[in-house]
């Protein structure tokens, strides 16, 4: 006789989307260290992971708003004005370290007040994330910054500088950061209980609340989490070009982001993926950026290329994974 | 008792009167300058940047604000911040209100163009700013876009041309393509080149205006073409991401880095004084700013009998920066702007 565990187990799936995106890689990476010469060399491979580390890292964080059955569109805000404002007031003469704190601490205070119009004001997280978006980047641009683009100056010459655009034994330190940071967002979301938490109230926030989990200060954790994430892709990104455009917060970069995560398999119902998904994801786009770089492909051409595979990977997702009545059912967005 | 109080509050209006310009106070006519600003006073001036907030539309608005203030002119700015949406909302809605001047600073060659020639059909005199539109307008202040072009590719061609001993190999990084800076810098670079046949252009991307992207772009043709001899840049503010890539290759100096821009310290001579950048085609927005005070003074003073119909071009003289002519003053800071004028 069966154990009921059994009866009630789920039929696995055959292969999973995280599988297949990573076949696609694989098969892309194939190709382009076929036909190019200089593709298949250490420098580049670590040039082709440090173009999409801050991606990686902001892909990261989305993936914990996603996993906990939330989305963070203000990310690339919090992440542009926090560091710009570092940059500004080291360039208007204030010591690194306290200028780093008040960054720091505006980019958790942003990420504070997500948390709580989320779990306490009960707005659904994409409207309050996204005109946070909005809200933070018009008043810190208004009020706190004198011009969109801030040079890095003052703090140049300093360690700081070296976060981004220094190496450790020939990695260079974005790569490096993606994968602490990769590292850390695995361990807190399956080692600690509140990672397991999030998992809980992404797959099912009623069963989660009754079960004592406390979902309010969780979901709280979760933005200030993700806005602290935010503030360190900022840096890595401050430090490599030299400057803070806080412009890039009203790009497409956000989208980007929620691609990258998507794409490597985390589901957008929540409870679902983990950080491996995000770096698969990511490999993904590095590998066709970089390889197309250097075949020179037209800019255009490229983003059709770009999309034409990553909707490639989605319809032989659904081809092999047919939705059921139980994996279609979608989350708060 | 009647007629003494009018007399008295005929004499306060006009103490009042005499009060409020002061500055003119006691100049003689000269047959032109009490006519001349008259004509400006109490008119009304709109300006519709690409965003406010960067170097080259605040030394513009800076110049206008003064101007403004001294002729008693009405300035709005209405800033769209970068979307293209919300800045042909703001054009309709400024044509609605029937400003005496227009000034627009269009983010691309077509996004504008049937607005402008709307307010010119509606009697609006338009001056466009820097971005060169397919409608004119009424004046064009800005770069020749195509003349730019030929000179950061004729410093490419000295550094890395014949008799340099450099492998003649190069790398364009454009901005948005739908932007004149790229479409005419495109041809004339290709244009060019075709008299110069060792050199040869290996890599030719678009970053978006963004130096984050221009920055991973850069990495990569590094890595790929390690004898590269140098770029040709579009905007010194994303050109500062292919300088970091430069640089964290090691290889800054050897590398030239032909940039373009407005030409304020921080982004052009500091960047030239420390080797980011080898040379720096400047506009100089600051002269720009200067333009645009003349071209709406101009405007306002003689409006034309039929907007549009004969545009004036006002190209901007471009200023080389190397590191041999990067003299103080090649440069301009916008806090200088703001507290002595353009």
């Amino acid at each position: 006789m069966n154990a009921p565990a059994d009866i009630v187990r789920r039929k696995p799936r055959a292969i999973s989307q995280e599988a297949i995106v990573f076949a696609l890689t694989a098969i892309i990476f194939a190709i382009f260290a076929l036909l190019l010469p200089s593709f298949l060399t250490g420098g580049n491979l670590l040039a082709l992971v440090q173009n999409v580390s801050i991606l990686g890292v902001l892909g990261v964080a989305m993936a914990m708003a996603i996993i906990g059955r939330g989305i963070d569109l203000s990310i690339v805000a919090t992440m542009a004005v926090s560091v710009a404002w570092v940059l500004q007031l080291t360039n208007h003469g204030m010591a690194l370290e306290p200028a780093i704190l008040l960054g720091f601490g505006l980019a958790l205070a942003i990420g504070l007040v997500n948390g709580i119009l989320v779990a306490y004001v009960e707005i659904p997280a994409i409207f309050a994330t996204l005109a946070m978006g909005t809200a933070a980047y018009g008043c810190v641009r208004s009020l706190l910054l004198e011009d969109n683009l801030v040079y890095l100056k003052a703090a140049g010459d300093t360690w700081f500088k070296w976060i981004g655009s220094g190496a450790v034994l020939g990695v260079p330190n974005p790569v490096l950061l993606f994968a602490a940071v990769a590292l850390v967002g695995e361990v807190l979301l399956r080692v600690t209980t509140q990672g397991r938490f999030l998992y809980a109230m992404g797959d099912n926030p009623s069963a989660a609340r009754i079960t004592g989990v406390p979902m309010r200060p969780l979901i709280v954790l979760q933005y200030v989490s993700c806005a602290a994430i935010a503030f360190v892709a900022g840096v890595i990104m401050a430090t490599s070009v030299d400057s803070m455009e806080t412009r890039v917060a009203r790009s497409n970069l956000v989208y980007d982001v929620i691609l990258v995560v998507v794409i490597g398999g985390v589901g957008l119902s929540g409870g679902k993926g983990t950080v491996r998904n995000v770096v698969v994801g990511t490999l993904l786009i590095g590998v066709l950026l970089n390889g197309m770089t250097i075949m020179n492909v037209p800019y255009t051409l490229q983003n059709i290329v770009k999309s034409l595979v990553l909707l490639a990977a989605i319809v032989i997702d659904s081809l092999v994974n047919p939705r059921d009545e139980q994996t279609s059912q979608q989350g708060d967005i | 008792m009647n007629k003494a109080l009018t007399l008295l509050a005929g004499a306060l209006a006009l103490a009042a009167a005499m009060g409020s310009t002061p500055s003119r106070a006691g100049q003689p006519d000269d047959g032109l300058v009490n006519e001349s600003a008259a004509a400006m006073k109490g008119k009304k001036v709109a300006f519709v940047p690409i965003a406010m907030g960067f170097d080259l539309t605040e030394a513009w608005a800076a110049g206008l604000k003064l101007d403004a203030q001294a002729f008693g002119y009405d300035l709005a700015i209405r800033d769209p911040n970068w979307s293209v949406d919300a800045g042909a909302q703001a054009i309709s809605q400024l044509i609605a209100e029937n400003p005496d001047v227009l000034v627009i600073h269009p983010p691309e060659i077509q996004a504008y163009t049937r607005l402008i020639q709307q307010a010119n059909a509606q009697g609006i005199p338009v001056v466009t700013m820097n971005l060169k539109a397919d409608a004119n307008g009424d004046m064009v202040i800005g770069a020749n876009w195509y003349d730019l072009a030929v000179r950061q590719t004729n410093a490419m061609v000295k550094l890395c041309g014949a008799g340099s001993g450099k492998s003649g190999k190069i790398a364009v990084m454009q901005g948005v393509l739908t932007n004149p800076t790229s479409q005419y810098g495109i041809q004339a670079i290709e244009a060019t080149l075709k008299d110069h046949p060792e050199i040869k252009i290996v890599s030719n991307q678009a970053a978006d205006w963004d130096a984050s992207k221009a920055h991973a772009i850069a990495g990569t043709v590094l890595k790929a073409n390690p004898d590269l001899c140098g770029f040709i840049g579009m905007w010194d503010n994303m050109d500062v991401g292919i300088a970091a890539a430069i640089k964290e290759a090691g290889r800054t100096g050897q590398v030239y880095l032909v940039s373009s821009g407005g030409g304020n310290q921080a982004s052009a001579c500091d960047n030239i004084a420390n080797g980011n950048f080898t040379t720096y085609i400047s506009y100089d927005a600051k002269g720009q700013a200067r333009d645009l005070m003349m071209a709406v003074r101009s405007l306002l003073q003689s409006k034309p009998a039929q907007p549009g119909e004969h545009p004036v071009a006002l190209y901007t003289p471009l200023k080389t920066i190397d590191k041999d002519s990067n003299y103080p003053g090649a440069c301009w800071t916008l806090d200088d702007v703001r507290k002595y004028g353009p």
